[in-house]
């Protein structure tokens, strides 16, 4: 009935299927990248993957985050906000810390555990909120990113808040940085995802995660501690968010109230087209991954060929979009 | 008293309202001011949204009697709501910037209707005659003077590339008189993509732009946030050429690097949300000393320079 039933090693008949449809985002890529590359001399050139790959780090490890969350039958519509505040409270930590200990990689490092601490706290707002309050995720996480959003742009006075420049510069490796021509974001993002795939197929916490989502009910006769890793999915979104933040904060040095707008619904859109389903029970973190370079790459794609007007480049998006998650349609309806 | 704590009841200040009962002023003797304008939901409207309340406070510090009520709107629809509550409430002016023109114009003119005295900043109604009074920037010309700064800057001709802002009107209008005025220039536009006058998206547009043409002489952001980030995109390209980089609207950081000059921008053009400024301090006078004031007031986009950048500078202006 649920998608973690399809994964049932004893109906082999599904197994053909099953694998085709497991392509269905990849195929999407693969349409995606050569469309590009016939329409666009530039589009395959190294400068542009490493823009576009570099790019979608932020959102690519939010979605990592998302994965977990939505394949233990949650949601978080925060992580935009969550983001930009965290931005900004991060940048005014590392002016003040900068101001003191003088422009060193001591306050970019400072930067990045205020960051990590800031989202340990608001996951667990979001994940005790939901679990031990009881209230819906989505309604809980839909106050939060009002929350968040609002104190952003209480605290810029709805302008932006600068890293001082001299900081600028030393934390601008962050994201401009790279070692044998791959930029850092990627390098974080291969490993999160690494690790975090890892983690769901084989770790117990892993698997306690997609067991809760397929039943909440089972997991807690199985002796699952469900409210725990319930809460922990979350946690482990907020940290995510502090990832991404950390990246996105050197590349322009500022946080402003449009930080992060949106991306809650890029990264929910990404795992659904990586093939995770929506109602939880079954989680792929490389699928999300796909979606995200899928919803960058479409993005690139229309800037560099000018294809249509500009004004259509939603529609495209949703339009592939679609396409992507009913190429997966056959595993859905098992 | 009671009269006040009454109307302070929005709800029933709205029944009051719907069923068409007299104007109330909600202090004794003094006038009451509504403000609507759209909410901080990037740096310019952010920018407009503290000028507003640095003005209001003024203006309450100058004339004590007058009241104002700020309401900021996130979309048309939301404003359209505000305009009705304020008018409920018993205003007797209404500063209006609106979103769009054409779904506010009802509301304002039922506003007007009721005998309230109409201002409208930066945009128009869709039907002439409803407002008062109007202060606006200079749109076209907006367009106009970013068109003169490149024929000036490149006499021999450029390859320039261009960023629209959030798709609106006021976007069209600039856009529009910035080709016209390149037209049978030496100037050639490239290409052109929707920044939506944000730095993150700035950032993205450069990088493409970058990959997609080998020369770029210039590039015209629309706004200095998107050329913030564009400004990064391009450290990043690194190319041997520098590229020209104009924003627009006076944001304070581009200012000052006009200001202090040698760095990447030389000028910005000047369409600052100071706008509202004017608009609330005129609507003012008029409420607390009967001022004759009705008419267009407008202010020109001119060129920031290094020789005038000290005049449009406001350190402390989020925007």
């Amino acid at each position: 009935m649920n998608a973690a039933a399809a994964d049932m090693p004893h109906r082999p008949w599904l197994g053909a299927t099953k694998r085709l449809s497991a392509l269905g985002p990849i195929l999407a890529l693969l349409a995606l990248i050569s469309i590009g590359s016939l329409l666009s001399d530039s589009f395959l050139s190294a400068g542009n993957l490493s823009n576009l790959l570099t790019r979608s780090a932020i959102v690519g490890i939010i979605a990592i985050g998302a994965t977990y969350v939505i394949t233990a039958g949650g949601l978080d519509l925060s992580v935009g906000s969550m983001s930009a505040l965290i931005a900004g409270l991060v940048i005014m930590g590392m002016n003040a810390a900068g101001s003191s200990l003088g422009d060193s990689w001591l306050v970019v490092l400072i930067g990045i555990v205020l960051a990590l601490a800031l989202g340990v706290v608001a996951g667990t707002l979001n994940g005790i909120l939901v679990v031990k309050g009881g209230i819906d995720a989505f309604i809980v996480t839909l106050g939060t990113m009002g929350i968040f959003r609002s104190v952003i742009t209480w605290l810029s006075d709805g302008g932006s808040i600068s890293l001082s420049s001299s900081l600028k510069g030393v934390a601008r490796p962050l994201y401009y940085g790279s070692v044998a021509g791959v930029s850092y974001p990627l390098i974080a993002m291969i490993f999160l995802a690494v690790g975090a795939e890892l983690v769901l197929r084989r770790a117990r916490i892993g698997r306690h995660v997609t067991a809760i989502g397929s039943n909440p009910e089972v997991a807690r006769y199985s002796a699952i501690r469900v409210h725990r890793v319930r809460i922990l999915t979350y946690v482990f979104q907020g940290v995510c968010v502090a990832l991404a933040t950390m990246i996105y904060v050197p590349r322009l040095g500022a946080a402003t109230p449009s930080t992060g707008l949106l991306w809650e619904l890029e990264a929910i859109a990404a795992v659904i087209i990586g093939g995770t389903a929506l109602k939880g029970g079954f989680g792929r973190i490389w699928g999300s991954i796909v979606g995200v370079l899928i919803l960058g790459l479409i993005d690139n794609i229309l800037n560099l060929t000018a294809l249509a007007s500009p004004y259509l480049n939603g529609a495209f998006q949703g339009i592939i979009i679609i396409i992507a998650v009913y190429l997966q349609k056959g595993r859905r309806e098992v | 008293m009671e009269k006040r704590t009454f109307l302070k009841g929005g709800a029933i200040a709205i029944a009051l309202g719907a069923v068409g009962m007299p104007k109330i002023s909600l202090a004794a003797g003094g006038k009451t001011i509504g403000i609507s304008i759209p909410a901080a939901t990037h740096g310019w409207t952010g920018g407009l949204n503290f000028q507003t309340k640095r003005t209001v406070e003024q203006m309450k510090k100058a004339f004590p009697d007058i009241e104002f009520v700020v309401a900021a709107a996130n979309d048309a629809s939301k404003q359209v709501n505000d305009v009705e509550d304020l008018v409920a409430r018993g205003i007797d002016a209404l500063v209006i910037l609106p979103f769009e023109s054409e779904p506010l114009t009802e509301p304002v003119k039922q506003a007007k209707a009721q005998g309230v005295f109409i201002t409208t900043v930066d945009r128009g109604l869709a039907e002439e005659g409803i407002e008062d009074l109007y202060v606006g920037g200079n749109n076209p010309q907006y367009g106009v003077i970013a068109g003169q700064y490149f024929k000036k800057k490149f006499p021999d001709g450029a390859k320039i590339v261009v960023m629209r802002g959030i798709p609106t009107t006021i976007d069209n209008v600039r856009i529009d008189a910035f080709k016209k005025e390149l037209e049978g220039s030496k100037v050639q536009i490239l290409d052109m993509q929707f920044a939506n006058w944000n730095p993150d998206k700035g950032f993205e547009v450069m990088q493409d732009f970058l990959q997609k043409f080998d020369a770029i002489d210039g590039v015209w952001a629309g706004d200095d946030d998107a050329a913030l980030g564009a400004m990064e995109a391009i450290k990043q390209a690194n190319r041997p050429k520098p590229i020209v980089v104009l924003g627009g609207s006076g944001m304070n950081k581009v200012v000052k690097m006009v200001k202090d000059g040698g760095g990447a921008v030389d000028a910005d053009i000047f369409y600052p949300p100071t706008l509202i400024i004017p608009a609330i301090e005129l609507t003012t006078m008029r409420a607390a000393t009967q001022a004759p004031i009705r008419g267009r007031y407008i202010l020109d986009s001119p060129l920031i320079t290094k020789d005038n950048a000290e005049e449009f500078y406001f350190p402390d202006s989020p925007y």
